[in-house]
């Protein structure tokens, strides 16, 4: 570990504030709807009241004589606008279904919140205004908003694809042929299991907004999106859209919040261009909250089956999972891949002999399109295998943590290649779930609930855990051309040392909202021996960072904080030439420390890197072959996931009166090896935790039989407030990662991977006592009063 | 119809359309874009300003009804190039992530503290019920309020 062990005067590690604060919190910094562009049309999109409907005809003639409408579109109006559908970069087997899908829809429209029609007016009102004066006639057809009856094609919703089924992929490994079904065969113990994972809104705070601004000559066009991936939606609407790729210039300014919501390539970004071009002007949009809920990918929705089969001792023996999935009505940027992000963690972090029988199909509905959502496959994985996992505990009688106990990975076997052929960098969870369990006083609680959870006690106790491993730090190039990725997973750096000796980061990940200003600056100042201060981070802008891959999948740090810390090494390398020609020594004689070249056994004969800044820049006595100014890229493509893994615990009170759920502790032991800033991943580890509980306790999508969405606001969709949310205990445990230099894995997902299965596991061992074994989520206090009522009613 | 607002200090006149929402006439009419938005049904609290020295989500208020009066947006708030000590203490626990609900945040927080100088860590929580953050989990924001109001 280069850069973590022997360290003196350490930037890294360190708490640093973030830079990115004081413009974000006074009113300074600019979001994408903040920016002022004079001349912009405004527009607005008609959208479809039917979750699935023929489009009879549409009749836009009031709307054009509205005030200050400039123009009104249907889909066919624009279809020549399109040089091709809208992108799925995944298609994970050769033979997906993949419906052709517009900006606009042309002869159907196949759930509510479909684009129909748009409209360019002078204000943001005006635009709205007109959308009331167009009128569609629609031909409805039946709504499809189950996933088994979507399977049965008694309705098939893209006639041309003549079935709902998208696709189904397998992974089945086994050591020999039948041992998954030889496993079930003997097993001392199994458990069937089915669990529901609800859809989910991710409602980033800031919704959605768009700005295109064509350049006045040469076709160049520059657009302003609230988007996690700049650089994807830059290829992808050149694509799209038939436009050079080198005449467009994507932005993001700041970000309010993604979460996998931004990580897409939008009707509306690709409608602003369009238009904009087609106008020679600016357009803009902004999605209102009641939109965003519709507009805006969802996430989960799956229906899971996992069976589990075990020894006498409770070992696992085999893994069996079926799963369906909820496409939506499209395929969005990466939404068939969800599953696959969790179809290697259904074993979770337990030593699985190979006998894994993984299978999902995936399916088209009448709803909003699903698509990454923090964590994207993982979450809806943990979940499976660690609620089966009290399960099994409970068939067998045993504590959930003895069971646990059994079947960890140990530490000593790290690197561990699981059955999956995947190699896990490192881990220790025995050492995290103890950790944990001693925040959680575990057997004190286990006291506590036996006097407690006693018959008619109107409050009862529960104690849940989870134990998870995120796989993250998206990906290795070549293991995503092995799942049909349609890109790799690297990273790009640039890091340049100005004349003045003040730095330069460019990185190709996007942030919004995880602080990579300053953490990018921390590990540039630490290699290069500068202060932080000194070290400014460029990103978002295609024209300033061109090569990038963006942020999401807990990938930026270990992919692209590696390759900052890459680019520092070369930076080094060169200065270390031009170092050995000033003093007159071989480079390999030269050690490189706090920002100071100096002979190895001569501290006298020195010079800082200030000095061969300037000298790299003016180029007055350069060694031969060595090119002016210091300045270095590098790309970083890992050679493996980084694995960060960690032990949850979760102890809550149940009104069995009212069915409501009292979180009193929630404990979080996270391991995303060598940290930055603390300050920051503990932050990331309450977000991500409150979004897990907050999909266990509190949310989900509803949709009505007609296929229309119940939950279409911040009124109705419960996204928690402060006074619903438990203070979060956060502790960590420190195992750097061996598969890069800094030594680190990963975070920004953790949370959420490990949260909706602690809580549920909590409410479950809180009910088991009243025969309530098995309850979907949200455990809301209708939900939980209702499993009681089943419960005892069945007694 | 003309309205005169006083705004961070500085009298303002305009003319708005009747419907003009008090956060449509912040943003623009008086070019403010700190305060943001983040629903249409009052339910995220991104929007929240001070009215006469009140909170008040200014999505809930019409330009009209604010005729006369005087608002403090985020802009506001600092002095002299100072952040006010709310601004500071939530920069120094971290409680902002992406930073969209924080003006919102910031204005409700300091509007609690102005009602209830000591508050509890519960009494923090309930009084920011009507701001809502996706990104922090309330840990470190309820952690800023009640370090400021221990300064």
């Amino acid at each position: 570990m280069s850069i973590t062990q022997e360290r003196t005067n350490s930037i890294i590690g360190t708490r640093m504030l973030r830079r990115e604060d004081p413009a974000l919190l006074t009113g300074e910094a600019k979001f994408t709807n903040d920016l002022v562009i004079p001349g912009a049309l405004h527009l607005a999109v008609l959208r479809s009241p039917y979750a699935h409907a023929r489009i009879k005809s549409i009749n836009v003639s009031d709307a054009l004589a509205m005030p200050g409408v400039v123009a009104v579109y249907t889909g066919k109006d624009l279809r020549d606008a399109w040089a091709a559908p809208m992108p799925c970069a995944w298609p994970v087997t050769p033979d997906m279904k993949n419906p052709a899908h517009f900006p606009l829809a042309l002869d159907k429209v196949c759930y509510v919140g479909d684009g129909v029609v748009a409209v360019l007016a002078n204000s943001e009102t005006e635009s709205r205004d007109a959308l009331d004066a167009i009128d569609v006639a629609y031909e409805p057809l039946q709504a499809i908003t189950d996933l088994e009856v979507a399977l049965s094609d008694k309705t098939i919703i893209h006639e041309d694809l003549g079935t709902n089924k998208s696709y189904t992929w397998n992974l089945k490994v086994e050591a020999t042929e039948g041992a998954v079904d030889e496993a079930f065969k003997n097993a001392a113990f199994s458990v069937s299991e089915r669990y529901i994972q609800q859809r989910l809104i991710p409602m980033a705070m800031e919704p959605r907004a768009v700005v295109a601004v064509p350049q006045p000559f040469g076709g160049d066009i520059t657009l302003y999106s609230a988007t996690q991936v700049p650089h994807i939606l830059k290829v992808m609407t050149a694509i799209t859209l038939g436009i050079p790729e080198h005449q467009l210039r994507v932005v993001a300014p700041s970000v309010g919040g993604g979460f996998g919501s931004k990580l897409d390539v939008y009707a509306e970004e690709l409608l602003c261009v369009a238009l904009s071009r087609k106008h020679g002007a600016p357009v803009r949009w902004v999605e209102e909250r009641s939109e965003n809920t519709q507009a805006t990918i969802h996430g989960r929705g799956q229906i899971q089956n996992i069976e589990l089969a075990a020894d006498k001792d409770g070992k696992l023996t085999a893994v069996r999972v079926r799963l369906i999935g909820d496409m939506g009505a499209y395929l969005q940027l990466v939404t068939p891949g969800v599953p696959l992000l969790g179809a290697f963690l259904y074993a979770g972090v337990y030593d699985l002999p190979v006998a894994y029988d993984f299978s999902c199909t995936s399916v088209f509905t009448t709803m909003t399109p699903t698509d990454a959502y923090r964590g994207a496959g993982r979450p809806e994985a943990t979940y499976a295998i660690e609620v089966a996992m009290d399960a099994l505990a409970r068939k067998m009688n045993i504590d959930p943590y003895e069971l646990r106990k059994r079947n960890y990975i140990k530490k000593e076997q790290f690197p561990y290649t699981a059955f999956s052929g995947l190699t896990y960098d490192s881990g220790d969870h025995l050492a995290a779930a103890e950790k944990a369990m001693g925040h959680a006083d575990y057997a004190a609680v286990r006291k506590k609930q036996a006097t407690q959870n006693v018959a008619g006690a109107r409050k009862r106790l529960g104690i849940g855990m989870t134990s998870y491993f995120e796989m993250c730090g998206l990906a290795p190039s070549r293991v995503l051309a092995s799942l049909n990725y349609g890109a790799g997973g690297w990273e790009s750096a640039t890091v340049r040392v100005l004349p003045t000796s003040k730095v330069q980061v460019v990185t190709g990940t996007s942030p919004h909202g995880q602080g990579h200003e300053t953490s990018w600056a921390m590990i540039a100042a630490e290699k290069l021996g500068v202060a932080p201060e000194d070290v400014d981070v460029l990103h978002s802008d295609t024209a300033i960072a061109p090569l990038g891959l963006d942020t999401y999948g807990s990938r930026s740090l270990a992919v692209g904080g590696v390759a900052i810390a890459g680019a520092c090494d070369k930076v080094i390398d060169k200065a270390r030439l031009i170092a050995a020609h000033q003093l007159e020594c071989a480079a390999e004689d030269l050690e490189f420390a706090q920002g100071t070249f100096s002979v190895k056994g001569s501290p006298d004969k020195a010079v800082p890197l200030a000095a061969i800044a300037f000298a790299a820049f003016t180029a007055h006595n350069l060694p031969d072959g060595v090119e002016p100014n210091l300045e270095a890229q590098y790309t970083h493509d890992p050679k493996n996931f980084s694995w960060p893994f960690g032990a949850h615990i979760c102890i809550v009170e149940i009104d069995t009166e009212t069915g409501k759920v009292d979180v009193l502790k929630y404990i979080a032991v996270d391991d995303c090896g060598i940290q930055i800033n603390p300050l920051i991943v503990e932050g990331q580890v309450h977000g991500g935790v409150v979004q897990g509980l907050a999909q266990a306790l509190y949310e989900e999508a509803v949709y009505d039989t007609d296929g229309n969405l119940k939950t279409t606001n911040l009124a109705e969709y419960l996204v928690p407030a402060a006074c619903d949310v438990p203070p979060i205990t956060t502790d960590f445990t420190v195992t750097p990662s061996p598969t890069n230099q800094l030594g680190v894995k990963g975070v920004g997902e953790a949370g959420t991977i490990g949260a909706a299965s602690t809580v549920m596991n909590a409410v479950i061992d809180a009910l088991s006592g009243l025969g309530v074994t098995k309850l979907d989520m949200p455990a809301s206090p209708n939900n939980v009063w209702k499993a009681i009522q089943a419960a005892q009613g069945g007694k | 119809m003309k309205v005169s607002i006083t705004i961070n200090g500085s009298a303002q006149s305009h003319d708005v359309e009747p419907r003009t929402l008090l956060v449509h006439y912040i943003r623009d009419q008086a070019k403010l874009t700190g305060t943001n938005i983040g629903c249409d049904t009052s339910s995220c609290g991104a929007c929240t300003v001070h009215l006469d020295g009140e909170a008040a989500k200014s999505c809930t208020i019409l330009a009209a009804q604010a005729d006369g009066g005087a608002v403090t947006t985020i802009e506001g708030l600092a002095t002299n190039g100072e952040m006010h000590p709310m601004q500071k203490a939530f920069m120094e626990n971290h409680g902002l992530q992406c930073g969209y609900c924080t003006p919102g945040m910031v204005m409700a927080a300091i509007g609690l503290l102005n009602e209830n100088p000591k508050p509890t860590d519960e009494e923090v929580r309930l009084g920011l019920e009507g701001n809502l953050c996706r990104c922090t989990g309330y840990h470190n924001i309820v952690k800023s309020v009640l370090a400021a109001a221990n300064k």
